[in-house]
């Protein structure tokens, strides 16, 4: 075996993955620890993606830089949509079937607001580093994949440690368990989500800069990752950013290796096929409780 | 109610049969076409683009009169860039909105749903740059305005396999890679066939799915065979994901290219740059050929004033003038035949020559066109992102065909990257 070719494939599906639990994370805050059906999440990531253009155009700075200082905006806005949600759906005990129907009207409205502003066409962002590649002896690195990795993976273990270390973070996790019990406790559950919702949008805009650094993108396109994230989230046990995190890199390298040795055409399957066999055996994922 | 206030009513109630049955009169002239048009998706912004050149002769016609006295109305609907959608649309065009005639709308992906409704209906339907679509359904009535020649499959890559073929030594292997799509389907199966009849060894033959985030595994794998030769065929996202992670590995081979859509644009013109060096591709119209295809360059003056408007593609080589060219022989044949029966106007189609803004067209038998004019070309010498170095000549060397020959093919298209 061709070692560049296999060292090449690994360093390759690990900068995949890290770029993948970006997108999931968020994905694993709403569904697995808040149960709120968040479909929404790619319109957040490309709404993420069009704000680091704006403003890179605007001001020629790096686009995950704008996206880390403009991620309190998209806490804000998460916290925002957090309480229509639950004054309109949640309180009511209608956030299965109409919460869904909301989140899908916010995915379309999203996306028709970026066209009427940036028409269809396709935007990239190129950075200072977007045609850079980092190489050790035979094996690549290109920055446009490596630098959204490492503020990825800084950002997932924040996030987790932020969710194991604060007593903010264990509520989130115990409204995920039982919530009459944290109410008993004198903690509102509906603020805890509402935190802990803006966390995951937040982390979407972060991942819509890495998107746009990466690829081109369109209006439309987020919807594109919706599947592999879920397969992440699923995979590594929704509510477990570890899991995630894990998820992403067993499903990266899986990709990277499938599309080196066998034919990218069947990654796909690769990937849910591994998924399968996962939940065979662990139906709750990896590190799912 | 006293008689004032009934004679108001039967009043009103007159005015507004009178408007509705004026309004019922006017819609009833009007000669309704109808189309699915990606206006949001993948292929939104070609399709946003074709469409604004089809409003264009739509207005163009209406100001002379319209077709047969009766004014042009467009009825198109986004498809979304998803195949699944274009059975409701078109049903709902024939069914609901009654229209006279359909044409497609953009792309081989969203033609191919179509044929089996227009096809049942007996439908004449000219559609907009599908690759060889027609090849399994073999329907009389179809008609393709993208200039691919009467074999597209094979006509799509010529150009690029005869300029590898001038290369010396002569090259002896290559690899063929592409999306997992109608479109580059049809052009591996085009590049097949060149492999087989020029004796060329393939050494990598597979396709990927079209939401891939990285492309350097595939690109390595490609290298790890040593070809010759890569053909990719890809939509605009791969496009961009291919030649950066060509540019990324530093893809060792003589020519990289052939089939790539989305290079044509200004939006991957300028995002890509000079990345684009030495990469060999397939385009319509490039300011070199102005002198030669004079039509054109017309039509873009006018396209050009209003894609600012709308945000699409702002350069408009692609794409639009094929566009309006479909909407001018569905014009002159409803012209020529003074009808709008479906069999009448396909007969017309096959029988005659259209006169449009690229250039005069005649039809094959299976609906493509008579002769091909798809130019093979290599990039190179592009210094930024810069829109205006692809406004002026000097960026494309064209290689195919002869009577549109500028220079010869650079390899190998490593040392462009040097």
């Amino acid at each position: 075996m061709d070692s560049a070719l296999f060292l090449n494939a690994v360093v390759a599906g690990l900068l995949l993955a890290g770029f993948y639990a970006a997108v999931a994370v968020g994905i694993s805050i709403s569904f697995g620890m808040l149960d709120v059906v968040n479909i929404a999440h790619p319109g957040f990531i490309i709404l993420g993606s069009y704000v680091a253009l704006m403003v890179h155009q605007w001001l020629g700075v790096d686009p995950i830089a704008i996206s880390v200082v403009l991620s309190p905006l998209f806490f804000v806005l998460g916290m925002a949509l957090y309480r229509v949600f639950y004054l309109a759906f949640e309180r009511r005990g209608q956030e299965s079937l109409r919460g869904l129907a909301f989140f899908f009207g916010i995915l379309f409205i999203t996306e028709v607001v970026l066209i009427l502003i940036y028409g269809v066409d396709y935007q990239l962002v190129k950075t200072a580093y977007s045609e850079t590649v980092w190489r050790l002896g035979e094996v690549g690195f290109p920055l446009r994949l490596l630098v959204p990795c490492v503020v990825s993976v800084v950002m997932v273990l924040g996030v987790q440690l932020f969710l194991n270390r604060t007593f903010f973070g264990r509520a989130v996790l115990a409204v995920s368990q039982d919530q009459l019990a944290l109410r008993i406790m004198g903690v509102n559950p509906v603020k805890v989500k509402e935190l802990a919702f803006a966390l995951s949008i937040a982390t979407a805009g972060v991942a819509g800069a890495f998107l746009i650094v990466i690829q081109p993108v369109q209006p439309s396109i987020g919807r594109e990752f919706i599947g592999l994230a879920f397969a992440i989230c699923v995979l590594g046990g929704l509510g477990s950013l570890y899991g995630t995190l894990v998820g992403a890199v067993i499903l990266g390298v899986a990709e990277s290796f499938t599309a080196t040795y066998f034919g990218p055409s069947w990654a796909p399957a690769v990937s849910f096929g591994l998924l399968l066999l996962t939940l065979a055996f662990r139906p709750a994922g990896l590190f799912g409780r | 109610m006293d008689r004032s206030k009934r004679r108001w009513l039967s009043r009103a109630g007159a005015l507004a049969v009178t408007v509705g049955l004026g309004v019922a009169v006017a819609q009833a002239q009007d000669i309704k076409i109808g189309c699915g048009m990606a206006l949001t998706g993948g292929l939104a912004a070609n399709g946003k683009a074709a469409l604004i050149s089809m409003e264009i002769w739509a207005d163009d016609v209406n100001k002379k009169g319209g077709l047969l006295g009766r004014q042009v109305k467009l009825i198109c609907y986004d498809d979304q860039t998803n195949p699944a959608t274009i059975p409701g649309i078109y049903t709902k065009l024939l069914e609901v909105d009654k229209v006279d005639l359909v044409v497609s709308g953009y792309g081989t992906n969203l033609i191919a749903p179509a044929m089996p409704i227009v096809m049942q209906r007996g439908l004449m339907f000219m559609t907009l740059f599908g690759l060889d679509v027609n090849a399994k359904f073999k329907y009389d009535r179809y008609f393709q305005i993208m200039p691919a020649g009467p074999s597209p499959a094979f006509d799509w890559s010529r150009g690029f396999f005869d300029a590898a073929m001038s290369l010396s030594p002569k090259p002896t292997t290559v690899a063929l890679v592409g999306a997992d799509a109608e479109y580059p389907w049809a052009a591996l199966a085009g590049a097949r066939e060149h492999a087989k009849k020029l004796g060329l060894k393939v050494v990598y033959d597979k396709t990927y799915p079209p939401n891939t985030v990285d492309y350097s595994p595939i690109v390595r794998a490609i290298q790890a065979t040593n070809p010759d030769l890569v053909f990719l065929a890809s939509y605009p996202p791969d496009t961009a994901g291919m030649v950066r992670a060509a540019n990324e590995v530093g893809l060792k081979t003589k020519m990289f290219g052939g089939g790539l859509v989305g290079t044509q644009f200004a939006a991957f013109k300028t995002q890509l740059g000079p990345l684009l060096n030495g990469v060999v591709n397939y385009e319509f119209w490039t300011p070199e050929v102005a002198g030669k295809l004079p039509f054109v360059s017309t039509f873009l003056v006018k396209y050009q004033a209003r894609a600012a408007k709308e945000k699409v593609d702002p350069l408009g080589y692609y794409l639009p003038p094929y566009s309006y060219a479909m909407m001018e022989v569905v014009g002159q044949a409803v012209q020529g035949t003074k009808s709008l029966d479906q069999k009448k106007l396909a007969e017309y189609i096959h029988a005659s020559e259209f006169d449009t803004v690229v250039g005069k067209v005649r039809f094959a038998k299976n609906g493509e066109w008579a002769r091909g004019r798809v130019m093979s070309v290599q990039y190179g010498g592009i210094k930024s992102n810069d829109l205006s170095e692809f406004t002026k000549p000097g960026v494309n060397t064209i290689l195919w065909p002869a009577e549109y020959k500028t220079g010869e093919l650079k390899a190998p298209f490593d040392a462009f990257r040097k």
